[in-house]
């Protein structure tokens, strides 16, 4: 067994090991933090792939931003956690059996004769100087520059769609007032005084 | 070495984890949004995982865009989470029933 095996299966035991925990614990503060665990091992897996630049982004963007969001609404909201899971094994058998049939289907489609190392061989590692920032940079800003500007955009649709839903107290809001605005005169706003200077010998 | 297929049944497995998620814990909103964050990962890695073994960064690029569109998504659920949690003190999947005919 190769070290990148031996690599590979600690990580994703610990990336099945963390999602079993994180969808199974009782408590919503407790499962974010098996989330989190599970992203570092999705991490460790990507940059295993030689995605470094994403990986890095996942732990960022995920661990350091979302994960951190969903502690903040959790810790915030005060869920009552008994009302939460009345209903918790209700639905488990279904689940589970739906779950087993997609794993089995999946295993037979992805199994070893469709994607193992005969069909479809590993690539050689890249060489030490080799960016993946770079490269991925250098296709982000020239074929997917237009993608990259609508992500933006979307972006800032998700601020103003979040501040506007969660915001209050209409009273304090600085809005216009378009009628006002219009209908001012120059009168109102600039007003001439005529004051006396002083010459030059100060009388 | 690790071939293609053992990085796609993990994802799979992953996949299966948070749709079993989805079924056990339908009652609390935010297990929900996390488990369907993780079915996101697993969709993740199958791009990552392809876009290692074709020699193309295509599939990175996509899986880019597919973390920011997440981040919004989960930006505005938790927005609207906590408006439900403001109006119906609960965010319990069964108190959002109020357009039930």
């Amino acid at each position: 067994m190769s070290f990148d095996q031996i690599l590979f299966y600690v990580f994703s035991f610990w990336f099945i090991a963390a999602s079993l925990a994180m969808i199974f614990s009782r408590n919503a503060a407790k499962a974010v933090l098996f989330l989190i665990l599970a992203f570092f091992s999705a991490a460790s897996i990507w940059i295993l792939l030689e995605a470094e630049f994403l990986a890095i982004t996942l732990i960022l963007v995920y661990v350091g931003a979302v994960m951190v969001l969903f502690l903040f609404v959790i810790k915030m909201l005060n869920i009552d956690k008994s009302s939460l899971r009345a209903k918790f094994a209700s639905y488990l058998p279904l689940g589970l059996i739906v779950a087993a049939i997609i794993a089995a289907e999946m295993a037979l489609v992805l199994g070893n004769n469709q994607f193992g190392l005969e069909m479809m061989a590993a690539p050689a590692r890249h060489a030490a100087d080799y960016s993946n920032i770079t490269v991925l940079a250098l296709q982000l800003y020239t074929d997917y520059v237009y993608p990259f500007e609508l992500a933006a955009v979307l972006l800032l649709i998700a601020i103003i769609a979040a501040i506007t839903l969660v915001h209050r107290n209409e009273g304090n809001r600085k809005t216009q007032n378009i009628a006002e605005q219009v209908s001012v005169k120059a009168k109102d706003r600039v007003y001439l005084v005529s004051i006396t200077t002083p010459n030059k010998e100060g009388k | 070495m690790v071939s293609l297929s053992d990085y796609l049944i993990l994802s799979a497995i992953i996949f299966c984890i948070g749709l079993v998620g989805i079924f056990v814990n339908r009652t609390n909103i935010i297990t929900l949004l996390m488990c369907v964050e993780l079915i996101l990962v697993a969709v993740n890695t199958n791009f990552i995982a392809f876009s290692h073994f074709l020699g193309n960064e295509a599939g990175q690029i996509f899986v880019f865009f597919i973390l920011t569109v997440a981040a919004a998504e989960v930006a505005i659920g938790l927005a609207i989470l906590t408006l439900l949690f403001r109006n119906k003190g609960s965010i319990n999947v069964d108190v959002t029933n109020s357009l039930k005919g």
